[in-house]
């Protein structure tokens, strides 16, 4: 019995990593901008299909593929904020919403387009491979995982406390107007955190596609998944978000342990309600 | 002396459609100390906007150190060596008081002054290095003045503008703040500040311009102004014909 509950808590734990980093970029341009991404989701999942032709056209490995994913959606970010987003700002804080959910149609459309709506995954040598920890066996994907959203989210840590630039953006996100103040051209900023948080998609969008099939329409699904995790989380805390990511995971894996697959996302919103009537800021909140 | 280091010649301001500021001119020289004053909606904030960069004119022009400022953002307005001090303490609140004086010299030019201005700050406020790690937000709000006031010298400016800054703080405070300032003025920075109490301008401004419903309606030095029977009624409004 003991045996049987470790592998769905192990696998809860180390999948609630991969959700805190699905959610990291949504929180990153929230807490910065003030501005729900609505096409995060959608970021995440063209991540996935571009590693997914790569490795079926190149035999690229799909970790490996990031080393062009990565600076390909950062410019790309940079791109969107600065031509788009930013202009739409002046307009007012509606504008920018709704031109991402303009973005979100037009990746939807544009993979299924180039890749039909046919569900996919992404495969590599060690995709199927296992890892023995005593009784369990745990895929090693899912320990890439843990390790890929860990290291991501402790660098971008770094890099926001340690960095001129970085202390810029939590400057920005703490009050905008006192940013422009001491000098922090906040245009350029939110151009460079709009980035970060789409190289940060590229990033879980190539760990998810290595864990689950993924189609075109998955995006709603993680912007679902991300935006739970983050306001459970508290807004603009990265612990929360990762303890927040953790509780997903677990509610997941042991919502499907007791109830059955089918109950899981049930189980997980309902916990979601609950710690929101408890704490309606979320659990870690500054 | 008379160097004018900022020139603001003839502006109108408006908010959206409401006009907040009608043909104000003003003058800070080198190495002065000036107060703006005049009474609650008088315009005084959004003259400091106008200067900062957040409001753009809609006529005149702002010059500052021989150079047009008017259409020039926030940030690069920064970098010219004109630092303003908000009202209201904002402050960054979930940094530590280091982490704030340190953003205060974001500019280019303030970075490689940073280590000297630091040393500045803290000898002008040693409060301020005793709660060097402590979070912002925690500190009192006499202390959140003061970081303020230090945040905009990291800029190592040429102009202080300070926004009223007696609000909500203690009178004690207020005047261990205001020492303060004739300290930072003797480091050579010149200084614009807004204050409604008019004893306090006077005690510690040189010259003065008052302003009433957006316009400048008095001007001058201290010493003929305080004779002025028109300063009552422009700051309360008291008709005495």
């Amino acid at each position: 019995m003991i045996s049987d509950l470790a592998l769905p808590l192990v696998m809860g734990i180390l999948l609630g990593g991969l959700y805190a980093m699905i959610a990291l970029g949504l929180s990153l341009v929230f807490g910065v901008m003030k501005l729900m991404n609505l096409a995060h989701g959608d970021f995440i999942i063209l991540s996935s299909f571009l590693a997914f032709a790569m490795s079926s056209s190149f035999g690229f490995d799909p970790i490996l593929s990031l080393l062009i994913i990565i600076p390909l959606f950062f410019g790309m970010g940079m791109l969107i904020q600065r031509y788009l987003l930013n202009r739409a700002f002046r307009i007012s804080m509606e504008a920018p919403l709704i031109i991402t959910i303009g973005i979100s149609l037009i990746i939807q459309n544009l993979c299924q387009i180039i890749w039909s709506p046919a569900s996919r995954a992404l495969s590599s040598f060690y995709a199927l491979k296992t890892f023995e920890i005593g009784p369990i066996n745990i895929p090693l994907v899912y320990l890439l995982d843990f390790f890929a959203a860990l290291v991501t989210m402790l660098a971008l840590r770094e890099f926001l406390k340690r960095t001129y630039l970085g202390r810029a953006i939590t400057a920005s996100s703490q009050h905008e107007k006192a940013a422009l103040m001491v000098g922090i051209d906040t245009t350029r900023i939110y151009v460079f955190t709009f980035a970060l948080a789409t190289g940060i998609a590229a990033i879980s969008g190539v760990f998810f596609g290595l864990t689950f099939s993924f189609s075109p329409s998955s995006g709603v699904n993680l912007l679902i998944l991300a935006f739970g995790v983050v306001i459970m989380g508290g807004l603009g805390s990265m612990l929360g978000t990762f303890l927040s990511g953790v509780v997903f995971g677990l509610s997941q894996t042991l919502g499907g342990y007791f109830l059955g697959t089918t109950a899981q996302w049930l189980v997980t919103f309902v916990i979601v309600l609950i710690i929101l009537a408890i704490r309606p800021r979320g659990i870690f909140t500054r | 002396m008379d160097k004018p280091l900022l020139k603001v010649n003839n502006i109108d301001v408006f908010h959206e459609t409401f006009q907040a500021l009608w043909d104000v001119s003003l003058v800070v020289n080198a190495d002065e100390i000036v107060c703006l004053g005049g009474a609650n909606a008088s315009g005084k904030s959004s003259l400091l906007q106008a200067v900062s960069g957040f409001l753009r004119p809609a006529r005149g022009n702002i010059e500052f150190d021989g150079q047009e400022i008017s259409r020039l953002t926030p940030p690069q307005i920064v970098s010219l060596g004109l630092s303003q001090v908000p009202e209201g303490r904002q402050v960054f609140p979930d940094m530590t008081v280091l982490e704030n004086l340190i953003m205060g010299s974001y500019n280019r030019r303030a970075r490689t002054k940073r280590k000297e201005m630091l040393k500045v700050v803290y000898e002008l406020f040693p409060i301020l290095e005793e709660r060097e790690k402590q979070v912002a937000k925690t500190l009192s709000g006499g202390e959140q003045q003061m970081l303020a006031i230090g945040r905009g010298l990291m800029a190592s400016p040429k102009l202080l503008l300070l926004d009223e800054m007696s609000l909500g703080l203690a009178p004690i405070v207020v005047n261990e703040i205001y020492k303060v300032l004739s300290e930072i003025h003797s480091r050579g920075i010149s200084i614009l500040f807004v204050e409604e109490n008019l004893k306090r301008s006077f005690q510690h401004a040189k010259r003065a311009y008052i302003l009433k419903t957006g316009r400048v309606v008095l001007k001058g030095n201290i010493a003929e102004l305080q004779e002025e029977e028109e300063l009552k009624r422009a700051y309360f409004g008291i008709a005495q014909s």
